[in-house]
């Protein structure tokens, strides 16, 4: 599904390598977790392969399903159907987390060249998927992301992800900021959005998020590159000894 | 559980307009879309300004001495006058001998005596602006318009071209419910009790310059007076077109709002697009008695100039409201998008004990578009309130000042002002302002000031891109959201029309 090969991005504005050659395939039906100590690359890859401003890639290359990402704008991508879950999701004020939620959709579809759904249906899809993340009618009303809390924000991302039905999945950092109770619940949202068809990487720093969504494959990344790759337990071992360890065991 | 029902389905038929918006503004083109003109054949008084101008506009409009006198006395005035230039606007001098003040259609020479009669020209010059001159009701369904009754609504017209008013429409129907609604200029021959009364006490003869001058040119304009008690049955509204060159626009309009009754107004405006920058100075009176309530909507889009700041309409404005009674409520909502340069302060003096004065504005100024614009809140009698929202948008080259008045005077006990004025910026090549006066005579009023300044940030564009928009189609989404207040003051339909305008009027002006 996601494919990328020997990818190396520089920050635009400074001369600075960030990722410094990642190589990385996630299949449809997996759950791939990168794990990393801040500052190895690991939420510039996200903002890389969904299109933000700022980066140069300077070799190597990202597809999804066979497609190249690099040469598309953000909105290309997502309608292609790469989704990022933002770390920090962003406030706009005086629109409605509905109307934006229609507006992205409709947008998406258009793109595909698809009908676009009508206002009853669309409501009546949002309800059934808000209620899972005990999203209730307030929440859906009031302008995106604004005065919510940290639980709330990630609760609103996974529901976009939810009603946008993206075929790749990226979430960067979701755990931050979440107690154990809300980091269940979004979870379970994730887990619910798991199937066949679906490939998902998860970004993360610490190993508890992977406690409730179980990955297939995890990988270290550090320094712009990942450094090792392994099943679950390895995400296990970076809780118990920390990142340490590996770093010197690859170096 | 069948309420709650309800209140959903309303909030998704909300949302539904919203989105229409949205794929609306996507479908029509950047350019601006009234630019188009009329081929008439017109009479005009010869250019510049003269004694004798003033006597011929006053002749064509067949009005008594008193008027004409009225009329003289502005003009004399007006030559003692200096052109105010403490506004943060720039524009080359105005030649005012170097203008038209009188274009008329040939065809409107004998005033028609019905709709019926008006030049078909005319009509079709309404109907493709989106104002058909007919008697019908506004459908629902149209534009999106799914919060409006079943049975459709009226919406009386005074269409205004150039000069002249050409036709209003539902006069009889509201002769019934007692409100005149007619030309300035008819009122002059049919009431003129009430015209003598009132023209003139809300914006004084020697005011300024441009309502000086509009005092002794203007050709004609609307008038309104709604008895007392009477709630008005429909929404009323002029749409002003200017269509002749070198000619300037000067209309007038005087509403008056009898006890306990209330009116809502709406005026647009639209204007060709030329080389030549063209001049509109009007004046606009309300007078709210006691319990009496107005609300004045205005969807101004006069031509703005191109992308180099040619040609456009300088909109040199006074509206003023004069709560007189107790209690008396005004509401200016005003959505400005066009024009190269806006000089306007629509102003609320709260005389009256317990009376209120509201004004919303979304100026957005794009390319080397100018706007000056805001409010005058003085308040006299006591318990009285004001609040101000008001959003201004700059993108390209553009410069947008709010600048704005309150005033507590020293039996204005009690009142109270609250005031938000936010900018938007869109690119680094624009400027907002805010320039806010606040006089404060007495111990018990309160005033309450908010200022922002924003630009639609890289993360929300990048947000809303990365969901599937494109890049217009965030900041439609974005901008909206920013000027939801005062779009939600607007009536229905000028709601719609504005958010399509506060997106058309950006396009283009992203990156």
């Amino acid at each position: 599904m996601l494919e990328i090969k020997d990818l190396h991005v520089d920050l635009e504005e400074e001369t600075k390598t960030i990722l410094k050659g990642v190589n990385l395939s996630v299949e449809a039906g997996k759950v791939h977790a990168i794990m990393g100590p801040n500052g190895s690359g690991k939420s510039t890859l996200s903002y890389v392969l969904s299109g933000r401003d700022g980066y140069e890639v300077t070799k190597g290359s990202a597809t999804l399903e066979g497609e190249d990402l690099l040469e598309m704008e953000p909105e290309e991508r997502a309608a292609a159907g790469l989704f990022l879950a933002f770390q920090y999701p962003v406030e706009i004020p005086g629109v409605g987390n509905m109307t934006f939620l229609r507006t992205a959709l409709n947008a998406q579809r258009k793109a595909r060249g698809e009908d676009e759904m009508s206002a009853a249906d669309f409501l009546k899809m949002v309800r059934e998927k808000a209620k899972n993340l005990k999203i209730d009618a307030d929440m859906l009303k009031r302008p995106v992301n604004v005065g919510f809390s940290g639980g709330e924000k990630k609760r609103n991302e996974i529901l976009q992800m939810a009603v946008l039905e993206p075929k790749m999945c990226i979430l960067d950092e979701t755990d931050s900021g979440l107690d154990v109770d809300a980091m269940k619940l979004v979870a379970q949202g994730v887990n619910a959005l798991r199937d066949a068809d679906r490939g998902f990487l998860v970004i993360t720093h610490y190993q508890r998020l992977l406690d409730h969504i179980k990955p297939d494959v995890v990988h270290i990344m550090a320094d712009g590159r990942i450094v090792k790759t392994g099943g679950p337990e390895l995400a296990l071992e970076v809780e118990n000894n920390g990142y340490a360890d590996i770093l010197t065991e690859v170096a | 559980m069948a309420v709650l029902d309800e209140a959903q389905v309303r909030d998704q038929v909300k949302e539904g307009v919203d989105q229409e918006t949205v794929d609306a503004v996507r479908e029509v083109g950047g350019a601006y879309k009234y630019g188009w003109e009329t081929d008439i054949e017109m009479e005009y008084a010869p250019k510049g300004l003269t004694p004798d101008i003033v006597r011929l506009i006053s002749e064509k409009n067949e009005e008594p001495e008193w008027m004409t006198n009225w009329r003289l006395e502005a003009y004399e005035r007006w030559l003692t006058k200096e052109e105010p230039d403490w506004a943060m606007v720039d524009y080359p001098e105005i030649d005012f001998q170097d203008q038209y003040y009188y274009a008329r259609p040939k065809s409107m020479e004998v005033k028609p005596k019905s709709l019926d009669e008006v030049d078909p020209k005319l009509l079709a010059t309404y109907a493709k602006l989106g104002i058909p001159l007919k008697e019908q009701m506004i459908l629902a369904g149209v534009e999106g318009a799914e919060n409006a009754p079943a049975e459709g609504r009226k919406v009386a017209v005074d269409a205004v071209f150039d000069s002249v008013s050409v036709g209003t429409t539902f006069q009889k129907e509201l002769m019934q419910a007692g409100v005149i609604f007619c030309s300035i200029s008819e009122a002059i021959r049919e009431h003129p009790e009430l015209v003598k009364k009132y023209l003139g006490s809300v914006v004084p003869v020697s005011d300024n310059f441009y309502a000086t001058l509009n005092s002794a040119v203007f050709s004609d304009g609307s008038f309104v007076y709604v008895p007392p008690g009477v709630r008005c049955p429909m929404e009323l509204s002029t749409y002003f077109r200017i269509n002749a060159e070198n000619t300037g626009q000067f209309e007038r309009t005087l509403i008056i709002a009898d006890k306990g009754s209330y009116v809502s107004y709406l005026e647009g405006c639209t204007a060709p697009q030329r080389d030549i920058s063209q001049l509109h100075a009007a004046v606009v009176e309300i007078i709210v008695e006691e319990d009496a309530e107005v609300k004045y909507s205005t969807v101004q889009n006069w031509y703005p100039g191109d992308e180099n700041g040619k040609g456009g309409i300088y909109n040199f404005v006074t509206k003023r409201a004069d709560c007189r009674g107790d209690r008396a409520k005004v509401m200016w909502t005003q959505v400005e998008t066009g024009s190269a340069v806006t000089w306007k302060y629509p102003s609320c003096i709260l005389r009256g004990n317990e009376s209120q004065g509201e004004f919303y504005s979304i100026a957005i100024a794009n390319n080397y578009q100018q706007a000056d614009t805001g409010t005058k809140m003085i308040h006299l009698g006591k318990n009285t309130r004001s609040r101000i929202v008001s959003k201004g948008i700059s993108a390209g080259h553009a410069q947008n000042t709010y600048r704005g008045l309150v005033s507590m005077h020293p039996k204005a006990k009690d009142s109270r002002n609250y005031t938000q004025c936010d900018s938007l910026l869109i690119g680094d090549q624009c400027g907002a302002h805010t320039v806010p006066y606040i006089e404060v005579k007495n111990n018990s009023s309160r005033v309450e000031h908010e200022a922002t300044t924003s630009k639609v940030d890289d993360d929300q564009m990048f947000y809303c891109r990365q969901r599937g928009m494109d890049e217009e189609e965030a900041v439609a989404l974005v901008v909206n959201g920013f000027c939801k207040d005062v779009l939600q003051a607007l009536p229905m339909e000028f709601a719609m029309e504005a958010q399509q305008l506060v997106a058309i009027s950006l396009e283009g002006s992203v990156g």
